[in-house]
This record gives structure tokens, sequence and C-alpha cells, in this order.
């Protein structure tokens, strides 16, 4: 018999798969084909103060081994995630959920943080920082080690749930931006979130997507995101979620031995929709082939 | 919805750059007006595709080659299995026609009207069909609606086939109650102006997932924001912004 738990920031999970956010809605329309609470957890949709439409459309290219979205953080905002979305989430998921929060100023970060608070259901918060902030020159919140301390030190300070920030990987220096993170009480760093991508139309001489950019995703992102976690791992304490190209159950050993506590699946959900229960029915098999016993043994066994 | 595998009984070219494809599987989850989510081997995505004809466990999907992936399709032979997600989207409703419902089907649009005109026709409608092409090779089914006794006006751009224009300049030549539309987003505009009753449209967009979880699709509409991949693709021409 082989162990799937893991733990991250002390609670429980029953195996490390955790849907990322922006690929599972409210989790809802995938429990109309699957048993959602098979799952370890899973990140709800990125959440922000107002409702957002998004950016235009087109807004997903296809490319090879991946995807660009442009989707802009389409949601209803906090108020209606709260009165709407969470009810439903409720009715079909009963294990702590991630909230995924994004914001365009510290102080949306800290109203939308505050309102989810009271909900009971959401086990921790995940800070999106690769929004640009709007009094900064519209530049992102995650490129700067000051900008992403700051998001998580007013973050703390409004929750008594772990805040895991979930950084962006279009950084020179990741490591200073998770050492900023931890030092500012950061209870988990969550990595990688999509890399700034571009896909051009040969017949229409135009990028596919509307918004001309958009975030790249899928199992070209892969190896970026190991190396990443593997050196996020070497530098902080604190426990990591790994996720970026997961499509199997030998990428999230893989992920697990970069240094990952618990693991993010996004694109793949939306390729094949029963991707997660899939991997989590084939991880004894491929610990079994590799030796493993518990899963929480490897976390940073590459090291 | 379902992910489930079907296998190719037949996949022939049926007119230019078009080919028709018959899938043998579960088709229980199947509705008229709805679409499936293709995994072709090599390609990360999806390919949606309209179902065109359901009959007990055969579906019948008709494909323009455009690019990579429906070029792979148009190659794939007898007994291949796909991995194919069914029952996306909300589908055509069929007790809004009244006595005369007009279909309009535009090139790629066309195939969803087929299995419509079946369904509306055997509801004993007085079912009438206009189907629009660039070029008289490109036109298909044209037969298969007449089959259906449905009254069959064909418009191609170029007057090489039936009446010469856009399916609108065809329009004087039907009476109808309702109507029912799909196709390139120019023609549904037209058929938007054109038309003096109300009616169905169905749309397009890129898609990420097919079924409601990436927001990939989104578009307004005067009743707020919706998918058209789980909302849609239909909506109705009242909620219809331009
Ligand atoms: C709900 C729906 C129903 C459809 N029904 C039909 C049908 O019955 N018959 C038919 O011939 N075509 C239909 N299409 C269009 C069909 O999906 C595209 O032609 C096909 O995906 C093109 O794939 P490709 O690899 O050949 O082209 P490429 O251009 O190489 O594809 C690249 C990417 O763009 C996407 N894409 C390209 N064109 C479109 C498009 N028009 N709409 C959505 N995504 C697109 C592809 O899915 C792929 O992800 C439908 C589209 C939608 C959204
Ligand atoms: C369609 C789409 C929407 C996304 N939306 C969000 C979001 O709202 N918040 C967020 O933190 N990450 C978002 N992401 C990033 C994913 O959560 C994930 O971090 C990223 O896609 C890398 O993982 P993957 O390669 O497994 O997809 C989105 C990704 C996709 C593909
Ligand atoms: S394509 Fe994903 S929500 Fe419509």
């Amino acid at each position: 018999m082989v162990s799937l738990k893991t733990e991250l920031c002390g609670i429980e999970l029953d195996n490390p798969l955790i849907p990322a956010s922006g690929t599972f809605g409210f989790g809802y329309e995938f429990n109309e084909i699957y048993d959602i609470n098979c799952l370890g957890s899973f990140s709800f949709k990125g959440t922000t103060l107002n409702p957002r439409f998004g950016n235009p459309t087109p807004r997903i290219a296809e490319c090879e081994r991946g995807m660009i979205n442009s989707v802009g953080l389409q949601n209803p905002g906090v108020d209606k995630v709260i009165s709407e979305e969470l009810p439903k989430l409720k009715k079909c998921f009963h294990k702590p959920v991630m909230a995924n929060v994004s914001g365009f100023s510290i102080e949306e970060y800290v109203e939308t943080v505050k309102k989810l608070d009271k909900e009971d259901i959401i086990g921790w918060f995940e800070i999106n920082i690769s929004c640009p902030n709007v009094h900064g020159g519209g530049m992102s919140f995650g490129v700067s080690p000051e900008n992403a301390g700051a998001v998580t030190k007013a973050v703390k300070a409004v929750t008594s749930k772990p805040v895991i920030i979930k950084l962006s990987p279009n950084v020179t220096d990741i490591v200073a931006i998770a050492k900023a993170c931890e030092e500012n009480g950061a209870d988990g760093i969550s990595l990688i979130n999509t890399l700034l991508g571009m896909k051009i139309d040969l017949k229409r001489r135009r990028p596919v997507v509307a918004n001309k950019m958009g975030g790249f995703s899928g199992p070209a992102i892969k190896p970026v995101a190991v190396r990443m976690v593997y050196q996020v791992y070497e530098a902080v304490s604190i426990p990591i979620v790994g996720g970026g190209g997961v499509s199997t159950a030998e990428d999230v050993i893989e992920m697990m031995l970069a240094g990952a506590s618990a693991v993010e699946i996004g694109a793949a959900n939306l390729v094949d929709p029963m991707a997660c229960p899939k991997i989590i029915e084939d991880l004894p098999r491929v610990m079994e082939k590799y030796g493993i016993k518990n899963l929480k043994d490897i976390i940073g066994g590459a090291h | 919805m379902k992910d489930l595998i079907f296998k190719i009984l037949t996949n022939k070219q049926i007119a230019k750059n078009t080919y028709e494809m018959v899938l043998m599987g579960d088709c229980t989850d199947i509705k008229c007006g709805q679409f499936v989510n293709i995994k072709l081997d090599g390609f990360y995505l999806r390919r949606p595709i309209s179902v065109c004809c359901v009959e007990g466990n055969e579906l019948t999907l008709i494909y323009k080659v455009v690019g990579g992936g429906t070029e792979a399709m148009a190659k794939m032979e007898r007994d291949t299995e796909l991995l194919v997600l069914t029952g996306l989207g909300n589908g055509y409703d069929t007790g809004l026609s009244g006595e005369k419902p007009l279909l309009i089907g535009g090139g790629a649009g066309v195939p969803p009207m087929y299995q419509l005109a079946r369904e509306l026709t055997k509801e004993g409608k007085s079912v009438s069909v206009i189907l629009g092409f660039n070029s008289k090779d490109e036109v298909f089914y044209e037969e298969e609606f007449k089959k259906l006794g449905a009254n069959v006006i064909v418009a191609t751009a170029d007057g090489s086939y039936g009446v010469k224009g856009f399916v609108t300049d065809a329009f004087n030549m039907v009476d109808y109650t309702y109507f029912y539309t799909c196709g390139p987003e120019p023609m549904l505009k037209a058929v938007y102006n054109n038309t003096a009753t109300s009616g169905q449209f169905s749309f397009e967009e890129r898609m990420g997932c097919g079924f409601g979880a990436c927001m990939g699709c989104s578009c307004k509409t005067k009743y707020g924001n919706k998918r058209i991949c789980k909302d849609g693709p239909v909506l109705q021409k009242e909620e219809i912004i331009w």
C-alpha cells in the first residue's frame, strides 16, 4: 500500500493534486463528469474586488505542446463569488478549497481577502501577483521583491488563514521574489503562473489573440517550472505548490522531487477534463515503479 | 457531458475541402445544435465540430479543411478511434419555431442545420432551408435536405449555382414564422439585419475547453456575459449585441 497523502501549511491533503486557478472554474462543471472530492483540493477562478469581463476575444491560441490564454481575469467579482459561486461549489466539494485572489492595487487585494476570509470552505489564500499594479505604471506586482513583499504583508495582516503567494515566472530572479514573500510572512509559495507568449496567424499576419500577448502554459513550460521550483526550494523554508505543464503522474513526482509539497494541474484539465482523476489513479503504479511508498517522503528529494 | 471513444465508420470528401465523417459510439448525450470536441494526436487543444446528424449510435460530422487539425482529420481511415467530448453547448430550441421555420446555413455553418431540419420536419413543420456557399464546387447536402421534404434554396456568391448572391438575397423567396442560423459572422450579422421575425443564432469562438471552465470563449449579451461553449453556442436574436 502506498500513501498519496501530503500536507500544505498545516492542512492535510488526501493527495497532492490541486487543479490550478482559471482552469477549473468553481468546480461544478467538472463535478458533472467525476466526483471532484477525489482531488487534494482545487484553486478557484481568480477573484477580484469588482466584476471583470476580461479581454476581447479571441482569447485562446493553440501552440506546440501548450496554449496561450488572454482571458484577462474574467470573474463576477468577490460579492457574487460569495453569493452565487461558493454556494454551488459547497454543494459538490467538501474539502478546504484554495481561494485565488487577484488585484490591481494593494487595497484591492486586502478588500477582497477580507470579504472571503469569513468563508469556512476556504482553506488557503493563493495570491496571484502576476497582475499589473495600476499605481505602478502597469508593472506587475510579481516582478519586484519590494512589491511582492508589500502585497504579502498587507494580506497577511487581514487573515488568519494560510497565505500562499503565486509567483510570476516572467522575472529575472525568482529566488529574490520568493524570499521577499517569505520575509513578509507568506505561509507558502505557488509557482509558476503562465509565461508571457505570443502566437502569430500566418494567414492574417497578426497575433491570434486579440490582446496580442497572453499567458503560455501546458507541457512545453514544464522544464522552466521544475527549474524554478527547485531554485525556490533551496532558498525558502515554507512549503511550495509546484505547477506548470504537469499532465501525468510522472510529472507530479518530478515536481515533488524538485521541492513541491502539492502540485497544480492547469491546462491539462481543459484538454482532458478527466486529467486529474486519471493521474490520481495512475500515481500508485508509478510510485511503485520508482520505489516510492509515501509521496510525502520525496518532497525535495532531488536536492 | 461525456468523454467517449468513437470509431470512424466512413470519412469521405463531399465537396471542395469539405468532408463528412460518420462515427460510431454512445450518442445518448447528444442534442441538436450542440457540438462535440475532438482530441487529435499531435494537437494540444481539441477541435470543436457541430453535430450534423445523430441517429442511434451513429454521429455524422461535416468539416471543412482549414488548418492542420482538420487536415489530419481528412486523412483518417475507417476504424480509427477518436476521443470525443459529447453533449456540449445548449442546442437549438425547436419549440419556438412556429409552423414555417426558416433554416439559414452558410458554408461550415450548414451542418448543424441538417439535424435541426430532421427534427423540425419530424414535428410536422413546413421547413424552408437557404444554404449559402461561395461557389458550385463547395455545395453539399442539397439532396439530403430535399429528401427530408424541406423547401431548399441554394445561393452561391459567384452565381455558379442556384441564386446568385448571399443567403439574404433569397429571403424574398420564402415565407417564414421564425428562423435558425449558423455560419460565418458577417453572414450572421446580415441575417440579423434582414430578418423580420425572431430567431436563434449559433456562434463560433476559439475555445480552450469547450465545457465552460476556462472563460476563453466569453461574449457580452443583453442578459449578461455568456460562454459560447456552455451558455451557447445558440443565442436568441433578442439578446445579441453586435
Ligand atoms: C461550436 C463550434 C462548432 C463548429 N462546427 C464546425 C463544423 O460543423 N464544421 C466545420 O467545418 N467547422 C466547425 N467549426 C470550426 C472548427 O472548429 C475549426 O475549423 C477547426 O477547429 C479548425 O482546426 P484546424 O486545426 O484545422 O485549424 P487551425 O487554424 O490550424 O487551428 C488552430 C486553432 O484554432 C482553432 N480554430 C480555428 N478556426 C476556428 C473556428 N472557426 N472556430 C473555433 N476555433 C477555431 C482550432 O480549434 C485550433 O485550436 C466549429 C467551431 C465551433 C466553435
Ligand atoms: C485559461 C487559463 C486561465 C487562468 N487563470 C488564472 C487565474 O485566474 N489566476 C491565476 O493565478 N492563474 C491563472 N492561470 C494560470 C494557471 O493557474 C497555471 O498557473 C498555469 O496555467 C500553469 O500551469 P499549466 O501549465 O498546468 O497550465 C490560468 C491559466 C489558464 C490556462
Ligand atoms: S471554451 Fe472554455 S469556457 Fe468556453
